[in-house]
């Protein structure tokens, strides 16, 4: 069967402003709306697209953490995601381990493609796709816009600083995802009531023999430093004036 | 010298990317570093010598093979994880050539990578930005461990030249797949300042309406400050401008001396990828944007008016 996996993170929404917490143990998630990470949802929308092609079979999402991550995997089956693999883990999954855990779930489901968000909004590591790449020793295609499929490799399009870098890789290969490679719908109404009966499995890190190690150790978390508020000018001259004033002109 | 720091370059084939410079600088401060830069190249010797010419580099090693034309990740991790043994750090830029490459090169080493490392405090203390640059979190590695990092561009001045490190030769021992091929990069040649490392850039949003009216508004005004342009997400999902613009959270992460945000509203997630600029100038009709909440300087009006009108005044 072909199978796509997807990796799903549990993050603090988009939208919610981010307050650290007065003694510095950490951001405050404490009744804040959670959310699938964005870039996992684009990952999943471009699985979903090409099983739609009939370019493969089914569709798996995964994720690693917390009992709560079930509810953005039940998101994620509403949208179309065949059936759901969470692993269970509490406290800190560092990249390395989410890479070993979805290396033990593509050992067992024999995916021809994974496909991650480019990085989760939560910590901006952008890591768990390409070390995932290294350990399966296959084709990493990161920051992807463009995907397209043609047998046994993908042709991919990357976004990159220099502007757009094309890459072919034979698959099964790992792509992480950029923004602008596709808009996710959105899931309706009956499709969440017929997500209730999709099958979702409940794995642990320690039964998949994963060791949860955390090797870096987060001491203190700061709030950054804020900028001075500004002044207000009436026009072009006096903005002129205020940049010759500050030696920028 | 305790600490021993790999510094993998980037470059284009030709010219060494000011942002192995900056990564020189981050090494630098961890304290007693001695710093190698390794220059994977099919023909590494331009690079390699103006990598040896950084000042704090003690040596240069070039990695010269035919699959090195490219910079593609999965050829260069093999052959950086296999020189990595004798170092302690195993440092690349936080561009998006770093942020492919370093992360594999962790695994390959079995360690955890610290991503856009902003400040080292010591060389097993870093501090680093979370939530889109809303906290700052302070990480502590295992002494004995491999550091693997990513270098955040916009919190490194680039190291001087005028240095003289000698350059030696290491063969690729490491085995190159062959299961990743580059094929191509389009990229729009300008002849204005690179945006990641320009110390004036002129920014559009939204607002500017079109691609046509982009570039008609905002480049006649980056040509008199001699600045780099920017772009906001929604300027470049709209297509106005091109990817290699945008600047925020997923985009660049800048830091020039003059920033002029146009038309841009500032979500959080632009403002993550300016945060670091000296000074920044806003230009917006809504005089509730956010962006005047971090702008130095404000001007509340209709940027078609008032950029005319700059363009002018600025001769």
């Amino acid at each position: 069967m072909k199978r796509i996996l997807i990796g799903i993170k549990r993050v603090v929404d988009y939208n919610v402003r981010i307050r650290v917490k007065p003694d510095g143990s950490g951001v405050v998630t404490d009744g804040v709306k959670m959310s699938i990470n964005p870039f996992d949802e684009i990952a999943l929308e471009e699985a979903l697209r090409i099983k739609e092609r009939a370019a493969a079979e089914e569709v798996i999402v995964a994720s690693i953490g917390p009992a709560d991550c079930q509810q953005q995997l039940r998101t994620c089956l509403a949208m179309g995601a065949d059936r759901a693999l969470h692993v269970q883990a509490e406290g800190v999954v560092e990249p390395l381990v989410a890479a070993r855990a979805l290396l033990k779930l593509v050992e067992r489901e024999q995916p021809f493609l994974v496909i991650l968000g480019k990085q989760a909004i939560d910590d901006d590591n952008s890591q768990t796709g390409q070390m995932l790449a290294a350990l399966w020793q296959r084709p990493q295609a990161t920051f992807a816009s463009k995907l397209e499929l043609d047998g046994e490799k993908a042709r991919v399009t990357r976004e990159v600083d220099a502007g757009l870098e094309t890459i072919e890789v034979d698959l099964p290969a790992v792509i992480t995802t950029d923004l602008r490679l596709n808009e996710p719908r959105y899931v309706k109404l009956p499709d969440i009531m017929k997500a209730k009966k999709k099958p979702l499995e409940t794995l642990t890190l320690a039964a998949l023999g994963v060791e949860q190690r955390q090797r870096l150790k987060h001491t203190r978390f700061d709030p950054p430093p804020q900028r001075q508020k500004g002044v207000k000018v009436k026009d072009a001259a006096e903005l002129v004036a205020a940049l010759k004033s500050k030696g920028l002109l | 010298m305790s600490n021993r720091i790999l510094i993998v370059a980037e470059h284009d084939g030709a010219h060494l990317n000011a942002s192995t410079a900056k990564c020189v600088t981050c090494a630098a401060s961890i304290p007693q570093s001695e710093i190698t830069v390794a220059v994977c190249a099919a023909d590494a010797a331009a690079v390699a010598a103006q990598a040896a010419a950084l000042q704090g580099v003690a040596h240069v090693i070039s990695l010269e093979h035919p699959a090195n034309a490219h910079l593609l990740a999965a050829v260069l991790a093999p052959q950086i994880a296999a020189i990595a043994g004798p170092f302690t750090h195993v440092l690349g830029p936080s561009t998006t050539f770093g942020k492919d490459l370093m992360p594999r090169v962790a695994a390959l080493l079995d360690t955890a990578q610290i991503s856009d490392i902003m400040a080292a405090e010591s060389a097993t203390r870093f501090r680093r930005p979370i939530y889109a640059g809303n906290a700052i979190v302070t990480v502590d590695v295992d002494s004995g461990s491999k550091v693997v990092g990513t270098v955040r561009m916009a919190s490194f001045q680039p190291a001087a030249s005028g240095g003289s490190a000698p350059i030696e030769k290491s063969a690729v021992s490491a085995e190159i797949p062959s299961h990743t091929r580059f094929v191509s990069v389009s990229a729009a040649r300008s002849y204005r300042p690179d945006l990641q490392t320009a110390t004036r850039v002129v920014s559009g949003g939204r607002a500017l309406g079109s691609a046509e009216s982009f570039q008609k508004t905002l480049y006649g005004l980056a040509d008199k400050l001699g600045a780099a342009v920017g772009a906001s997400r929604a300027a470049v999902d709209a297509g106005y401008a091109p990817n290699e613009l945008q600047v925020g959270q997923t985009g660049k992460i800048i830091a020039p001396e003059l920033y002029v945000a146009i038309g841009i509203s500032g979500a959080i997630q632009h403002l993550t990828g300016i945060k670091d600029a000296r000074t920044i100038v806003a230009i917006n009709k809504d005089g509730e944007a956010p962006i005047f909440e971090v702008a130095d300087i404000g001007l509340v009006g209709d940027l078609f008016q008032i950029i005319p009108e700059l363009e002018r005044l600025l001769g």
